[in-house]
């Protein structure tokens, strides 16, 4: 087994990538795109907002290019042979893959993740689109534009994420797949449900478990027949919509890859606590949903403040969870303080989206599958959106959008780091006036994705959702899972390090291989009762076994071979020795003449035939001429090793 | 061990399905219903077959229910909250969500008939609290031993075959399924399993049905000429599933034809149910769940609800009323009211129970009907009939049991005479073992049971070496294109500690039990006058000629049988056969025969193993040809022999003065039945 990490990830929008190699297959866990890197391009439609010039000094001023994992590129794509998709957020590099000659991986995911990033990409392909549309074809491509003056002259920031920090990274760029590109790797996609066994190679098992981080999203468990394997991607307890963290599923694999360390930064210099069960575990996630409605509501109240003072809100946002949470609260919150401010949705995919939401129970915490069993909807924006109070639009130029107009409004957009999309020009609309607020998830490079839009009179406010497992609950949680093997980041080594007798802990670094020693587990043989009908005599210690082997489903089986052959073959492999003594007796009692020379090993058979027996240290070797007495004389010897 | 199915219900019948199954120590409930033609005891499986003591959490380990109709879920309330079963429960997610209202309403129905409710509402919720809801093709881990796994059965939304699985045994219950797709619900799917037993439904076992267009058209045209004449359409249906397909069809006829007449339903119950049809839209065929982005076929444009003013209310309409078969409430109100005019329809969907309005009307067309002693109404208004059943017909029973080629069948859930024909479609045209218990019968079967062990690594690969064979053709004697792979593993199953098991290779065992391993070999070394031959005397001087030549003639026919003949460093090499030209004048293993110093010896050995190994050949097969180019004929006489032992060998013998060879040819097919005595060189002299 060797795993290497091709990615470490960064935040929701950027899950980690990995390439394991497991009984001879190839997996690469996840396939994203690092959308924050979208940063570095000017969202042209600011143009007017400066000088030409002042403009190009900032941000590179192109059709934007898309950043990829480099470790993917640089693989032989024919050599990946799986490709595992944790949430939709993975997949959205994968038809840069899908769409390369030699592709030819099996790729899973849940059929949620699969429709979630489905609408996602066809999002982003829409959106570019319509940035085409609305500048016209750049004179330049990404790579003419670069030379090396002209990188040297970029601005530190740029350049980093440009080159990425050993300034190798350029490679990793890619002009947008199609949307030709999307529907060829969705038809390529198998998709699962929640603990679904899928077999890959008649070797490979392959389970999906809900990580609850979104619809759909799930952690992965590998089995082949001598190591079982799970994957932690990021995970979230208890959520609000998705189903909750399946944590049972993945208790006691041989190797525990965890690749989930989202707030690595603080915590650090935290006290553990070893003893605490699992109980304590649970409850502290139900305290962690707490924070987060109320951060959620907080939200809510500062959106309410900003549409008083007659300030409109936008929130542009990728994590459909939180926006279906926020979509709910904040038509209480209206409706609370009798407030009639539209709540405008607006995305090219958005109506599809909801619509699918309301389809899905299945995918569901348990709180929406009860509201679905007593009769209710379970999202309450069905309704909103009959009362009118929510509206549903795909371009912010919708018609009917432009008639029903009004401000303040709240908008709700998908977030494209800020430069495609409406949330650009809704920035740009109002970015100057004090009254409104932006509502901004943390960890994007916040100036850099604003710069654009500076000087920025709007509130600005910026708030972190869980996006995994707190790192102090990370030991606990580990020795929940008793794993054999536990390979986490190099980051957190300073952290586990101090645990590693009580945690079987390896750490990995991007991009160097590890490599895990061959599991000395032994493959589990299912014999069929009627091969092993001689194991019914408990006392028996040995015999033989003979039948047709076969793998199926991961499980090696021996059944009863199709020809039964007539014969008996005898002992095949002795051990022991055959003393002179026992030997001549032996002779004797069959009828055969044989006489010893003092001090030798030689047996001379005079009658009913000449031969010889040789006893050596290793062999004993006959040397008759006639056939019968040879197999008597070797019948004899038989009889006195001992043999299977 | 055997797998146990102990019939509860629906053993030779239709209604109150439950059936028990044991297997390897588990014990499933499968379905868990009533029966809807009985109001005393024989309306309940009898559960105390299940368990003397009333211990049910015991002595079930868990309960599935494959759908939500009433003859499969009735008896669930009673049996968690009256016979205190508290195990775990599970059914799909639509059953789970649709089951609350059947058993509500059924309650609803008993309580209006003034008999003693069986269960209360408070009974229904919390029996669904206690239900796990799974998803298909999920697969869950009842306990360690025990896992299940649900199918699409495509009967009613969220309808599920089920297979369960204990240590290696696997078996299917069906429920009730249907194998051809219909309007709203996609045929029934399921994977290609290994199964020791398949249970499924019989209700159609001799029936074979027709494409359901044409009758949909039929009743199309039935309702629009009724509504264009000015009449009212009665449609009694239950709430769930029937009600909902014909609602899509009429729903979409109106659409096309624009029609504007009214669509009613009757009760908020139906309503209800669509918006639960709504959110599972997922569980429906392909082509209605596509429409969920659009719009939701569930979401009936024309459907209104039904207010009772509205019974007498002038103009077209129609109207879906339970309950169906018009057995009471408020369907045999509406048809109290619109039966005696002529203009107006009554279209009765499916099965109605002897007994019962729908009933009546049905059989024969009668002019009047009695209600009870008192009230007669007249019968002046058209009765349609329409026959939509979502159960599979026999071709699609025989079709899944053919596709699953289980080791044994058990039907249930169908009349005795037409099980009684299917059974021995079954068995004749399927060969598979197949019967038909009745209620409280308990049949047994044999199981498929593994033993568990662990596999040495040089075990697994010896066996996944290739093993590959070109037989010759037997007539043409040229290479077949067939390739033979015939892998047979060879083992050692040994058992360590008195416990685990564990298959080794044979070349393990020695290091294993800690001996030494000993070799038991042949030797013979004999002499051969060739100076005399004259086409051997081109290299007569020189040994490694001699070898050399006797290497090609044995590749030669050797390599027919796929045995490599390896010359090296003067020896020449066949499995652990060797031989070489013999130097030593003192060679102990040159036994007997008188030899003189014209003889060149040729020495051989060979492991104990060739001699009783019965796929190695060591009867060499010289052919005739050759044997006169080595021994040339002017110095040989040879004679050929036919069955010295009456077993089949041939047996030519050169004779050249005193010496003689014997050569023993075996016929092809006689190889592998061969324990021979290596034959080459054996020359005896006489």
């Amino acid at each position: 087994m060797k795993f290497t990490s091709l990615g470490q990830g960064g935040g929701y929008n950027l899950p980690a990538c990995h390439m394991l190699k497991l009984s001879g297959f190839h997996i690469l866990l996840d396939c994203p795109l690092d959308l924050s890197a979208l940063t570095i391009f000017s969202p042209i439609s600011c143009t007017s907002l400066y000088d030409e010039e002042e403009e190009m000094v900032d941000l590179i001023s192109l059709e934007p290019y898309y950043k990829t994992v480099e470790g993917v590129q640089l693989w032989n794509v024919s050599l990946i042979d799986v490709v595992l998709i944790s949430s939709p957020m993975g997949m959205l590099g994968l038809p840069f893959l899908t769409r390369t000659k030699g592709f030819s991986a099996k790729i899973y995911a849940t059929e949620a993740t699969t429709r979630l990033s489905e609408f996602m990409m066809k999002d982003l392909v829409a959106m570019h689109m319509e940035f085409k549309q609305r500048y016209g074809p750049h004179k330049n491509s990404f790579f003419e534009f670069f030379n090396w003056e002209k990188l040297e002259s970029l601005p530190p920031s740029l350049k980093d994420i440009l080159l990425g920090k050993d300034s190798t990274q350029l490679g990793s760029w890619m002009p947008l797949y199609s949307a030709g590109d999307v529907k060829e790797c969705l038809q390529k996609v198998e998709s699962v449900v929640y603990a679904q066994e899928t077999c890959y190679n008649g070797s490979l098992i392959i389970k999906a478990f809900s990580s609850g981080l979104e619809i759909g999203a799930c952690n992965w468990s590998l089995k082949s027949p001598k190591r079982n394997i799970s994957y932690i991607s990021r995970s979230i307890f208890t959520s609000g919509v998705a189903m909750d963290f399946d944590l049972h599923a993945l208790i006691g694999t041989d190797v525990l890859i965890y690749s989930d360390f989202s707030n690595s930064e603080n915590g650090s210099n935290q006290e553990l606590e070893g003893d605490d069960d699992d109980d304590d575990l649970l409850l502290d996630c139900e305290n962690e949903r707490c924070e987060e409605m109320e951060k959620l509501k907080f939200i809510c109240l500062c959106c309410m403040d900003s549409v008083k003072s007659g300030g409109s809100v936008l929130i542009p946002s990728g994590r459909l969870s939180i926006v279906l949470q926020l979509l709910e609260l904040l038509a209480l919150h209206l409706d609370s303080s009798d407030l009639k401010v539209p709540i405008f949705i607006i995305s090219s995919v958005a109506e599809e989206l909801l619509a699918y939401t309301c389809i899905i129970p299945e995918w569901l915490c348990k709180d929406r599958q009860d509201k679905m069993y007593s009769g209710k909807p379970v999202f309450d924006y069905e309704e909103l959106i009959k009362e009118k109070k929510i509206h549903v639009f795909p371009t912010l130029d919708s018609r009917e959008l432009l008639m029903m107009w009004q401000e303040p409004c709240i908008v709700i957009c998908p977030h494209w780091s800020l430069r495609l999309g409406p949330a650009v020009h809704l920035l740009k609309r109002w970015h100057s006036d004090p009254n409104s607020l932006l509502v901004l998830e943390e960890g994007v490079d916040t100036d850099l994705a604003l710069l654009p839009f500076k000087p920025l009179s709007m509130k600005v406010l910026e708030c972190s959702f869980t996006s995994g497992i707190k790192l102090e609950k990370v030991p606990q949680l580990l020795k929940m899972l008793q794993p054999k093997q536990i390979l986490v980041p190099d980051y957190a080594k300073p952290f586990l390090e101090p645990l590693s007798n009580s945690l079987p802990c390896l750490f990995y670094t991007e991009s160097e291989p590890l490599c895990l020693p061959k599991s000395k587990n032994l493959c589990e043989l299912h014999i069929s009762s009627n091969v092993a009908s001689k194991l019914k005599n408990k006392e028996m210690r040995m015999s033989r076994l003979k039948g047709q082997l076969y793998v199926e489903h991961g499980k090696h089986y021996l059944v009863e071979g199709k020809k039964a052959k007539g014969l008996e073959i005898g002992p095949l492999v002795h051990w022991g020795k055959v003393d002179l003594e026992s030997l001549l007796v032996g002779l004797e009692k069959i009828g055969v003449k044989g006489s010893n020379e003092c001090g030798s090993n030689v047996v001379n058979v005079v009658d009913p035939g000449k031969g010889l027996i040789e006893l050596k240290e290793t062999s004993v070797v006959i040397s008759v001429g006639d056939e019968s007495l040879a197999l008597l004389i070797s019948n004899l010897v038989h009889s006195l090793l001992n043999g299977i | 061990m055997a797998i146990e199915c102990l019939v509860l219900g629906a053993g030779q019948e239709v209604g109150k399905s439950c059936v028990i199954i044991s297997i390897h120590g588990k014990r499933i409930m499968f379905d868990c219903g009533m029966h809807m033609g009985y109001s005393d005891h024989r309306r309940y499986p009898d559960f105390s077959l299940i368990s003397q003591s009333g211990d049910f959490n015991a002595a079930v380990s868990c309960i599935i229910i494959t759908h939500f109709h009433l003859d499969h879920i009735g008896a669930l309330p009673y049996f968690t909250e009256v016979c205190g079963y508290t195990g775990p429960i599970y059914m799909t997610y639509p059953t789970k969500a649709l089951a609350p209202l059947m058993l509500e309403d059924y309650r609803k129905v008993m309580v209006g008939r003034g008999e003693e409710q069986q269960f209360t509402h408070e009974n229904i919720l919390d029996c669904m609290k206690k239900v796990t809801a799974v998803d298909l093709k999920q697969n869950v881990q009842v306990d360690k031993d025990l896992q299940i796994r649900a199918y699409y059965a495509g009967h009613v939304l969220g309808a599920a075959m089920f297979y369960a699985c204990v240590e290696g045994s696997g078996i299917v219950y069906t429920g009730d399924y249907n194998m051809t797709p219909d309007r709203h619900l996609g045929a029934a799917q399921i994977d290609r399993l290994q199964l020791d037993l398949l249970i499924t439904e019989s209700t159609y076992a001799t029936t074979i049905r027709d494409s359901k267009y044409a009758r949909e058209r039929e009743f199309l045209k039935a309702v629009h000429k009724c509504v264009a004449n000015g009449g009212k359409v009665l449609i009694p249906t239950f709430a769930l599933g029937r009600a909902q397909e014909l609602c899509i069809l009429l729903d979409d006829y109106w659409e096309r034809m624009n029609l504007k007449v009214p669509i009613y339903f009757s009760a908020g119950l139906t309503i209800q149910a669509n918006l639960y049809y709504k959110v599972l839209i997922n569980w429906t065929s392909q082509k209605v769940k596509d429409t969920y982005a659009t719009r939701n076929a569930f979401d009936f444009k024309n459907v209104h609800s039904f207010d009772r003013s509205l019974l007498d209310a002038p103009g077209p309409c129609v109207l879906f009323a339970t309950p169906g078969m018009i057995s009471g409430g408020f369907s045999l109100e509406v048809f109290k009211h619109w039966a005696p005019c002529e203009s107006n329809l009554i279209t009765l969907p499916g099965y109605c129970v002897a007994g019962t309005v729908g009933h009546k009307l049905m059989s024969g067309k009668p002019t009047k009907v009695d209600l009870d002693k008192d009230t007669q109404i007249d019968v002046r208004c058209q009765i349609h009939q329409l026959s939509f059943s979502p159960h599979t017909d026999a071709k699609g029973i025989m079709d899944l049991v053919k596709f699953l080629s289980p080791k044994h069948v058990v039907l249930v859930h169908g009349e005795k005479p037409k099980m009684d024909l299917l059974k021995a479609k079954i068995k004749s045209e399927l060969g598979i073992d197949c019967c038909d218990p009745a209620n409280t019968e308990t049949v047994s079967f044999s199981s498929t049971r593994f033993e568990i062990s662990d596999a040495s690594n040089a075990f697994i690969r010896s066996s996944l070496t290739p093993n590959f064979k070109f037989p010759k053709d037997e007539i043409t004697d040229m290479p077949s294109l067939h390739v033979h792979d015939e892998r047979v593993s060879e083992g050692i199953l040994t058992r360590v500690d008195g416990k685990k098991l564990k298959v080794i290779h044979q070349d393990e065992v020695v290091t294993m039990v800690g001996g030494v391993k000993t070799e038991v070999e042949f030797c013979y070394c004999f002499g051969l006058k060739l100076c005399n031959l004259k086409s051997i005397r081109v290299f007569d001087s020189d040994d490694d000629g001699l070898i050399g030549a006797l290497n090609l003639k044995l590749s030669d026919e050797f390599g027919d049988l796929g045995l490599r003949v390896c010359l090296e460093k003067g020896r020449l090499e066949v499995n652990s056969f060797r031989v070489w030209i013999c130097k030593n004048d003192e060679c102990p293993h040159r036994i007997d025969g008188d030899w003189c110093s014209e003889h060149v010896f040729f020495c051989c050995n060979w492991s104990v193993l060739d001699n009783k190994k019965e796929t190695t050949v060591f009867c060499w097969p010289i052919k005739y040809r050759e044997l006169v180019t080595l021994f040339p004929s002017h110095l040989w006489k040879f004679q050929d022999g036919g069955d010295v032992n009456g077993d089949n060998r041939a047996v030519t013998q050169a004779t050249a003065g005193s010496r003689r060879i014997t050569i023993r040819r075996r016929w092809k097919a006689d190889y592998a039945r061969s324990s021979s005595w290596p034959c080459f060189g054996t020359a005896w002299s006489v």
